[in-house]
């Protein structure tokens, strides 16, 4: 468990509160700014390049270009802003979702009540 | 003399207004949904005819990003537009506001302690759009209610706590009940229920919580509104904290409440909800 997480002592969660968000910022700050589609076509264009305009650590680009969402998550990342960019790049809150459970999409969605109400 | 004459809350997850845009309304799936939001679109349509309505919302980096995120924000304008998130600008008319009666409440409300962040231009993302067209009918370009924008930081703790989400209620009750214009007011609360998106418990929903919920918040909404937020986002999941908006909507109404319609639905990630209430006596909550 992560320093963030003992904060607040609920398993499995990263509560976004002030010192998280701090963490966060320059991702939450890019991700946002893929609101617009001017701004997804460059991402697209270059993600390096795009990524370089926001003051992002070497960790967060990394957990970027891995789209590792759970590692994003514990970097300060957080899944309202960073939907934007898995939007951009492709990536579903769902299959999201699975991924920072650790399980296929497909077993993801046997554990739903109504998989079809996507 | 204006006066609140419905409480509604309602889920605002943002795969229903996909739904919605999509016509998904016979499809297996999502019929249950938009049935269970039917007879309160009918209750408030043939019987409650609100003139405005107040909607408790929270925005998702939409008008406000973290670089300055208000606590509480009321918009103060006379019309409101229909933002895009990013996925999209939903088809959907924008929306007319009532800057007098919004001139009013906050006026009201900043000489009753409640210091909100005065808006003169909002966009309206998905924290507000979801709960509109299931509970009012949107024309091509117009919607059958003004509406006044209340937003309540979920978002980016520390958040403000359930008790003081009641007690803004109870304020915004004054507020109404002392606009010499005669306004049929509705409330509504969005958010929740139960659900959580972030880390190895993404997905996690509690359906006997959210059912318990769905009775307290009825008969015992100042026990709820002492919930810390660590034991409803234990609970409830990280994201299902937002049910505080619901308290908002709580604490305008009166001390006892009629519920007209409460319907439950949670097919993926979310609880999902709507509860109907009207006030019972005039004692307030």
């Amino acid at each position: 468990m992560s320093a963030d997480q003992d904060r607040w002592g609920i398993p499995g969660t990263y509560v976004f509160d002030l010192n998280l968000s701090r963490k966060g910022y320059a991702v939450n700050k890019m991700c946002n700014s893929l609101r617009y589609a001017e701004n997804r076509e460059a991402y697209l264009a270059d993600e390096e390049a795009y990524m370089a305009r926001y003051n992002l650590s070497e960790e967060q680009k990394q957990a970027i270009r891995d789209r590792d969402w759970l590692q994003l998550t514990r970097l300060g990342g957080n899944l309202f802003f960073f939907l934007k960019l898995g939007a951009t790049v492709g990536h579903g809150l769902y299959p999201i979702g699975a991924q920072m459970r650790g399980e296929s999409y497909e077993d993801f969605l046997k554990t739903r009540n109504v998989p079809e109400a996507t | 003399m204006a006066k609140i004459v419905a409480g509604i809350g309602s889920s605002h997850v943002p795969s229903i207004g996909r739904a919605y845009d999509q016509n998904k309304q016979a499809d297996p799936a999502w019929q249950p949904l938009f049935d269970g939001y039917e007879p309160v679109k009918r209750w408030l349509e043939e019987e409650v005819k609100a003139d405005v309505v107040i909607l408790v919302y929270n925005d998702h980096g939409t008008e406000f990003f973290l670089d300055r995120y208000p606590t509480f924000a009321l918009g103060v304008a006379d019309s409101y537009q229909v933002a895009d998130e990013g996925y999209g600008k939903r088809p959907l008319p924008d929306f007319p506001g009532d800057a007098n009666f919004s001139e009013h409440l906050a006026n009201s409300l900043v000489a009753d302690e409640f210091d909100m962040t005065l808006c003169q231009e909002m966009a309206l993302d998905h924290g507000f759009l979801t709960a509109m067209p299931l509970l009012w009918e949107p024309g091509e370009n117009e919607w059958p209610v003004k509406v006044v924008p209340l937003l309540v930081n979920v978002i980016q703790h520390p958040l403000p706590t359930g008790q003081r989400c009641f007690k803004l209620g109870q304020a915004l009750r004054r507020a109404v009940e002392s606009y010499p214009e005669d306004l049929r007011v509705a409330i509504v609360g969005t958010g929740g229920l139960s659900h959580q998106l972030n880390g190895e418990r993404f997905g996690l929903i509690n359906e006997e919580w959210d059912k318990a919920w769905l009775q307290n918040i009825q008969d015992d909404p100042k026990a709820l509104a002492q919930l810390s937020h660590k034991e409803v986002m234990t609970a409830a999941g990280a994201e299902g904290g937002e049910v505080i908006m619901w308290l908002v909507m709580r604490g305008a109404m009166t001390e006892q409440v009629k519920e007209r319609h409460r319907f439950y639905y949670a097919p993926m990630t979310t609880g999902m909800a709507v509860l109907a209430l009207e006030n019972e006596g005039n004692t307030p909550a």
